[in-house]
């Protein structure tokens, strides 16, 4: 396994979001996260990237456990790429330093070899006459490309995606998803957060369904989203399909 | 097809460009009323002559002119060296109480308390505390009340500045270190080329007042003994009985901070406008 969570708690306060939650994520796997608002999803993929500390429970990468607090964060980050719902890229810099400064600052890459391989991911998704825009300069699809590609110039092991799609009107959210279908049929490992159960059912290897912090369900797209077993997980889907989601 | 205005868009232009000349020709006709109104009252008033004299005496001015600029000199060397010292301090002091965990608990108590004691302060004291006060201790090594009066003044505007930059740092919103975090970046990485540049940038309007403000107050060294501008001045009123040294120290003071308020001014319109721009 790829990625393991086991026993994984987190509470805010009182409020316990992650409640023993265990996650296997097989190399080349991709992994679908879906939930009501608030079931924790964010937070799941928060904790895998030790942007937040868990209550209990491990997780292990690679075998690895990140969660002994031995463990340099720092170093696991680099392994793990994260997008974020909101983009989040560095307004006060271009697209192009955007993505070549962890390879530079972190990976110890060169800036010409940075630079060489950011041109190369722009190029690729149609964005290489933005590499010297500033962020709000572009449309939110074109913005999440690139806080996707930043990411990925890392190669990380495993991509961390939040509903990297919700911000956008349907339009733009075309081009995002042609992206992580490329990725996946290159081997990427993924796990997603989504709303969207359609693009969920198409690039999903399993769709887990998180409810009240615990794994719920899951299975092969077809069965969770067509024929689920828990009654939680069908009137979640009712509901999606009255909202014309699915 | 090349584009040609149409005959709506050139009455548009030729409507704008005469509105423009009619507003340029008001602005010059008013602002040369309010002139002559000013003058004439001024100069016709009944005490205009004495305060001419003992303000505005050109013989005194040419006379004490040398001293003063020679202690004005010394004035821009202070500033100059208290100036970027300042900003360097308050940005280090506004980085310490940012730091989190307990560990670093002595370091913000320091920083805070730094910050809490010279804001409030007031200036004149701690000149007088840096120059007189240390050396009464007749500890080794006393550098002289020059640099006391620097320190004096740096260390007061250094904790303006650190609130200042603190507020900068915390406008950034923590979703970006967040990602800069997510990419491997270390803290002091992340501090370093995602946080504190967007934070300066935000805040370089007040910064610049602050350093503006600092301009005018390294005349205040003249209360520890250095002879700068201030303190020749005091000296030429004492010699002449005139106050025009005073008057010519003032416009020297105006002269320095002029190119300093102008940039002031175009940074701030720059940061409104950018602030605006994306809405
Ligand atoms: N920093 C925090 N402090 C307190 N509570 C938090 C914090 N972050 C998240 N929560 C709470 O944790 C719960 C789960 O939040 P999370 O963002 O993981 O949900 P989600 O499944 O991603 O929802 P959505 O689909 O709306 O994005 C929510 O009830 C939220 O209020
Ligand atoms: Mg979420």
């Amino acid at each position: 396994m790829l990625l393991s969570c086991t026993d994984v708690r987190k509470t805010f306060g009182d409020h316990v979001v992650l409640d023993n939650l265990g996650l296997e994520v097989a190399e080349h796997e991709v992994v679908a996260l879906i939930g009501a608002s608030g079931s924790g999803k964010s937070t799941l993929l928060r904790c895998v990237n030790l942007l937040t500390g868990i209550d209990d429970g491990t997780i292990h990468l690679d075998g690895e456990e990140i969660t002994d607090p031995k463990v340099n964060p720092d170093l696991v980050r680099q392994k793990i790429g994260l997008v974020f719902q909101s983009y989040n890229l560095f307004p006060h810099m271009t697209v192009l330093d955007n993505i070549t400064l962890a390879p530079t600052r972190v990976h110890g890459k060169s800036a010409t070899e940075a630079r060489e391989l950011a041109m190369q991911w722009l190029d690729r998704v149609g964005l290489a006459d933005k590499a010297k825009a500033f962020p709000d300069g572009l449309s939110g699809g074109q913005q999440q490309r690139v806080a996707i590609v930043r990411a990925l110039v890392n190669s990380p092991r495993l991509l961390l995606l939040d509903e990297v799609t919700s911000a956008l009107d349907p339009e733009l959210v075309g081009e995002v998803l042609s992206m992580i279908r490329d990725l996946k049929a290159e081997g990427m490992t993924m796990v997603l957060a989504t709303h969207e159960m359609g693009f969920a059912k198409q690039v999903a290897d399993r769709v887990v369904f998180l409810d009240a912090g615990r794994v719920l369900e899951q299975g092969p797209p077809a069965q969770v989203l067509g024929d689920p077993v828990e009654p939680r997980t069908r009137q979640f889907l009712a509901r999606i399909i009255e909202a014309g989601r699915l | 097809m090349t584009y040609a205005p149409s005959a709506r868009q050139q009455e548009r232009f030729a409507y704008r460009r005469r509105q423009a000349i009619r507003s340029v020709l008001l602005a010059a006709l008013s602002t040369a009323v309010v002139g002559v109104l000013f003058a004439v009252g001024i100069t016709g008033s009944p005490g205009w002559p004495r305060v001419k004299q003992s303000f505005l005496n050109v013989d005194v001015a040419t006379k004490y002119l040398p001293d003063i600029l020679d202690g004005f000199w010394l004035n821009i060397q202070l500033f100059l060296v208290c100036a970027p010292l300042a900003l360097l301090l308050g940005l280090l002091m506004a980085v310490l109480r940012t730091l989190r965990g307990p560990v670093f608990f002595p370091v913000r108590a320091i920083a805070t308390g730094y910050t809490y004691m010279f804001r409030g302060l007031p200036l004149i004291i701690t000149i007088y505390l840096f120059a007189f006060g240390l050396p009464g201790l007749r500890l080794q090594g006393t550098p002289d009340v020059l640099v006391l009066g620097g320190a004096a003044i740096t260390i007061t505007y250094g904790s303006y500045l650190a609130e200042v930059f603190r507020a900068g740092i915390e406008s950034v919103h923590p979703s970006q270190i967040a990602a800069a975090r997510s990419l491997g970046l270390s803290y002091r990485q992340a501090m370093r080329h995602v946080v504190l540049p967007q934070a300066v940038r935000r805040v370089a309007p007040p910064l610049l007042n602050d350093v503006v403000s600092m301009q005018k107050d390294v005349g205040l060294i003249s209360l520890a003994g250095p002879i700068d501008a201030i303190r020749s001045a005091q000296i030429g009123q004492a010699g002449s009985a005139n106050f025009t040294p005073y008057v010519v120290a003032a416009v020297l003071f105006i002269l320095l901070a002029l190119p300093l308020i102008v940039i002031t001014d175009r940074v701030t319109l720059r940061a409104a406008r950018t602030q605006n721009a994306g809405i």
